[in-house]
């Protein structure tokens, strides 16, 4: 069982430096030299290549390169080229906030997303599972930053009942008015994820459900309820590394929500900074939130490990 | 049933195998995807939708670039704006238009080049195993190490807006998916004993994928390729709502969303539109897919 | 059976590494085939029959070149496959044609029953006119109304239809030598009598010469001229359809043959036991391989492997035939 985390673990090494390959490429291929945001265009050519050398440009770019991995390994994210501050504290403060948000929408969105897909798969057939698959649809469908701006016009605007904007008082949530502005944004959030794994807990329940074991069950005599343990058993793995994937979008792709209620998390970062051209604090976000991915990932074949031995080899 | 019943019974279903035969899969995809009225209306409408699109230079009334400070957000019917008018004065009809266009491109092309690229890729990597399959899984595995949006992101964040790095970016995003299904299909097809067989005619890899992998591995892909469509318009147009995809004064849906957010607080209604169409092009490119799903699932 | 040798095998290996481990390094080897040797007369049929995991089917598709020998060679009308001015893959493949077990998937479920048999004489550079007409030809060769069954599709058609079909393919190429990979081993004992007789009749009709594998005692001796008979990889027996079935004298073969299910309740089958479980191929047991399961084995079974020796036509690799091999029943060396 470690032999197979550690060599997971291993496997996870070369992806890692693949994506960071990835990042620093995209970082190379940014039109104009990344110098040329530092340099003010008056500069004699002397300062200008003081100033390239004091950012290690003038190497050549597998140097560059490996200077740059080693700096970003060792957790020195580099300086924010427009506020001058180290990049890792704006971008962990920034990820907390991010988080403030993703795991309550995930939470909510499971949570739903199970209860509803296990109904649907309950009353399949009948025009609750039509409805069920139109909604379903529907959240597939939909912009969800969107549905966020509809219902901060309802809720913010028309009605003003909650905060259409920003994150309220700093510091873990823990009071009704972090929760008001909480509210919205974790609905928004929450749509995607609940779309997803509805319909996947939906479609695993009916296929389990049509398989001889569970007849068999039924045969000796097993309550509807306690079958439907079993099958909640069966369907759990792929349910979960669903789930882990689906988290994993939230952290990394909260960008479009963070923009429309104004969330200083990591996706509003990665916004400003590409507004600003702040090459670093890009590249660093970008690095980090695919790391976590990659973690995440790591995470979720584990715990299938554990859950289902057939996947241990 | 007895056995006069049977007896009875058999010249007629017979006769309907007889009927029946001869009739290829596709053409069978094909009746069953007609017989499905839903499918059938939703193509219909995205049909019309693309044609009202694409004929926008004939039936806009406006030129969707073109503001006027004195008439911004007007409300439907005012001065000839059959929609009204967005914060900037201009006309909403045309920019709905217009923008369509944009957005459906964005939509579209992307997977049509991705679909090309990756479908190739996963079809090489399906048939050849070995080493030239590892080398290409491993190398998808690291782009699908990025959350989708955020690899569409960080190219066009770094790269910079514009139509072009949008359609590259939402590319590089679908490649991934669409060569870890072709790869699937592909091997396991190639598992399959007529396969095998065609080798020992002595064909070589080419005809073989030509004529016996590629009109079975077709369908699944192109399904899951439809489904991708959606997922493509609504990535392109949160990327124009970042500011990263399409730029004004050009407009596309998604970019409109933006446009139109301080003036949720003004008029809401405005705004609600180009949501609207992003959703309703989106759900029919879903069901579409969907209805093609259940079109090819024919039990053989 | 008179007739030159059409096809020579000499100690042919094939071996299948298993990959484990972090860089999926090989752990271990399957040993398919292990050395095996046998030849193959013109116009004859040469069942070859054993367990599941013998080696049969590896051995089908080395034959086809579908799998490449790792060691010995194969020589088909005296030019050596693979070789140098030898017989190259594409030629052989003109020469040896394959007829699959019936599994459904053994036919493009996309291609008409026309264009899956017209495929391989296109393939060869016959035009697809041309190369339909064929296929039509060989539709009726085998028994299938060509206006029925041109047009049809795989799932249309019965199961003894679609090895008709399979033939058919298998028989477009005009092939002179067809292997077999138990090709009726899927159909009903009716449908398979059938195919059998059409099998024996196209024979004769086609000048053809016949490798027919299966694991079905009873169809190999129906349809063979000679029998080889293989276990974990090796022949352990080979002769005339006649000695092996009347007089067989490896302890594997008489073991198969008194398993053999008789119809007549009088005749209660003389239980030759199996003693011991399967091997498998991986780690196959020294010495002769078949020594954990023999009744009669001894201390140079485990020791030494056993050559095939015999008379003229009926050969066996068992020391309980060798002379001097050590054995207690071995016979004595003649003064």
């Amino acid at each position: 069982m470690w032999f197979f985390i550690a060599r997971r673990v291993l496997y996870a090494v070369p992806i890692l430096l693949g994506v960071s390959f990835v990042v620093f490429l995209l970082m190379k291929m940014v039109p104009g030299d990344a110098a040329d945001i530092l340099i003010p265009p008056e500069a004699p050519r002397e300062v200008a290549a003081m100033i390239r050398a004091r950012f290690g440009l003038d190497q050549p770019i597998h140097i560059q390169y490996l200077r740059w991995l080693q700096a970003m390994a060792s957790g020195d994210f580099g300086t924010s080229i427009f506020t001058n501050q180290p990049v890792a504290d704006e971008l962990f403060g920034a990820l907390a906030n991010t988080l403030k948000l993703a795991l309550p929408a995930a939470l909510l969105g499971f949570s739903l997303g199970v209860l509803l897909g296990a109904l649907a798969a309950h009353y399949s057939g009948t025009w609750l599972d039509k409805l069920f698959s139109a909604f379903a649809i529907t959240g597939v469908s939909l912009p969800h930053y969107w549905v966020g701006m509809v219902l901060v016009a309802i809720f913010a605007v028309v009605l003003n009942v909650l905060p259409g904007q920003g994150m309220g008082p700093e510091g873990f949530p823990s009071t009704w008015e972090h929760a008001r502005h909480l509210i919205l944004p974790v609905i928004t959030l929450s749509l995607i994820p609940m779309g997803v794994v509805s319909r996947l807990v939906r479609a695993n329940v009916l296929e389990i459900r049509s398989m001889e074991f569970i007849s068999a069950l039924a045969a000796k005599g097993l309550m509807g309820r306690r079958v439907l343990l079993h099958i909640l058993k069966n369907a759990a793995p792929s349910a979960l590394a669903l789930m882990g994937l689906q988290f994993g979008y939230l952290l990394g792709g909260s960008i479009l929500v963070e923009t429309v209620f104004n969330w200083p998390g990591s996706g509003s970062l990665m916004n400003l900074a590409i507004f600003r051209r702040d090459i670093p604090v890009l590249s660093a976000t970008i690095l980090v939130l695919a790391a976590i991915f990659v973690a995440i990932n790591i995470l979720i074949d584990v715990l299938q490990a554990l859950i289902d031995p057939r996947i241990r080899r | 049933m007895s056995l006069q019943d049977a007896i009875a019974v058999r010249p007629v279903a017979e006769a309907l195998q007889r009927a029946q035969a001869g009739k290829s899969y596709w053409s069978r995809v094909r009746e069953r995807l007609l017989a499905d009225r839903i499918t059938m209306a939703v193509m219909a409408l995205l049909a019309s939708i693309i044609v009202i699109v694409l004929a926008a230079p004939l039936i806009a009334t406006h030129d969707p670039t073109v503001g006027s400070v004195f008439a911004r957000l007007k409300s439907p019917g005012y001065q000839g704006h059959w929609l009204g008018t967005d914060e900037v004065g201009r006309d909403l009809w045309s920019r709905i238009l217009y923008g369509g266009r944009l957005s459906l491109l964005c939509g579209v092309a992307p997977v049509a080049f991705a679909l090309l690229a990756g479908g190739s890729l996963g079809l090489l990597a399906g048939y050849r195993g070995g080493i030239i399959n590892s080398l290409i899984m491993r190398s998808m595995d690291v782009l699908y190490a990025f959350p989708s949006i955020l690899l569409a992101i960080a190219i066009c964040g770094m790269l910079g807006a514009g139509l072009v790095n949008t359609i590259l970016a939402l590319t590089v995003t679908f490649i991934p998916p669409i060569v870890r299904i072709s790869e699937t299909v592909t091997a396991q097809v190639r598992s399959f004993e007529f396969v095998e067989a065609a080798q020992a005619s002595g064909a070589k890899p080419l005809s073989i994928i030509r004529f016996h992998i590629l009109n079975n591995v077709l369908g699944p892909i192109l399904v899951y390729a439809t489904s991708l469509i959606s997922i493509s318009i609504i990535l392109a147009a949160g990327l124009s709502f970042l500011g990263l995809g399409i730029t004004p004064p050009d407009a596309e849906w998604g970019l409109m969303l933006n446009n139109l957010r301080q003036a949720i607080w003004v008029n809401p209604l405005v705004a609600a539109l180009p949501g609207a169409m992003i959703f309703i092009t989106s759900m029919c490119f879903n069901l579409v897919s969907d209805g093609l799903r259940s079109a090819m699932d024919v039990r053989i | 059976m008179s007739g030159e040798v059409l096809l020579e095998v000499r100690n042919v290996k094939r071996y299948f590494p298993v990959r484990g481990g972090v860089l999926q390094r090989k752990v271990a080897t399957v040993q398919a085939v292990d050395d095996i040797s046998f030849n193959v007369r013109c116009g004859e049929t040469l069942g070859i029959v054993g367990e599941s995991g013998c080696g049969k089917s590896t051995t089908a598709r080395l034959l086809m070149q579908l799998l490449v020998a790792d060691a010995g060679t194969i020589t088909f009308a005296g030019r050596t496959v693979g070789a140098s001015g030898g017989m190259d893959v594409r030629d052989l493949r003109r020469q040896v044609q394959m007829v699959f077990q019936d599994s459904y998937s053994s036919l493009n479920p996309r291609c008409t029953i026309e264009d899956t048999i017209a495929y391989g004489p296109s393939v060869h550079g016959v035009g697809w006119q041309a190369a339909r007409l064929r296929a039509r030809e060989m539709l009726a060769k085998v028994g299938l109304d060509p206006a029925l069954f041109a047009a049809r599709y795989p799932h249309e058609l019965s199961g003894g239809q679609r090895q008709r079909v399979n033939i058919a393919r298998a028989l477009a190429l005009e092939p002179k030598l067809v292997v077999l990979d138990e090709p009726v081993s899927a159909l009903d004992k009716s449908v398979e009598a059938q195919v059998l007789n059409l099998l024996v009749d196209l024979k004769r009709d086609l000048t053809l010469t016949y490798v027919f594998i299966s694991h079905d005692l009873n169809v190999v001796q129906y349809i063979s001229d000679r029998v080889l008979v293989m276990y974990l990889g090796k022949v352990v027996e080979v002769g005339s359809v006649e000695s092996i079935y009347g007089s067989p004298r490896h302890p594997y073969t008489r073991a198969l043959l008194g398993a053999k299910p008789s119809m007549d309740p009088d005749r209660r089958s003389e239980q030759v036991t199996l003693t011991g479980d399967p091997p498998t191929p991986i780690s196959p047991p020294s010495g002769c391989r078949f020594h954990t399961r023999c009744a009669h084995a001894e201390a140079c079974c485990a020791a030494v492997e056993p050559p095939l020796a015999g008379d003229g036509d009926h050969y066996s690799a068992c020391h309980m035939l060798i002379t001097g091999s050590g054995h207690s029943a071995a016979p004595c060396i003649a003064a």
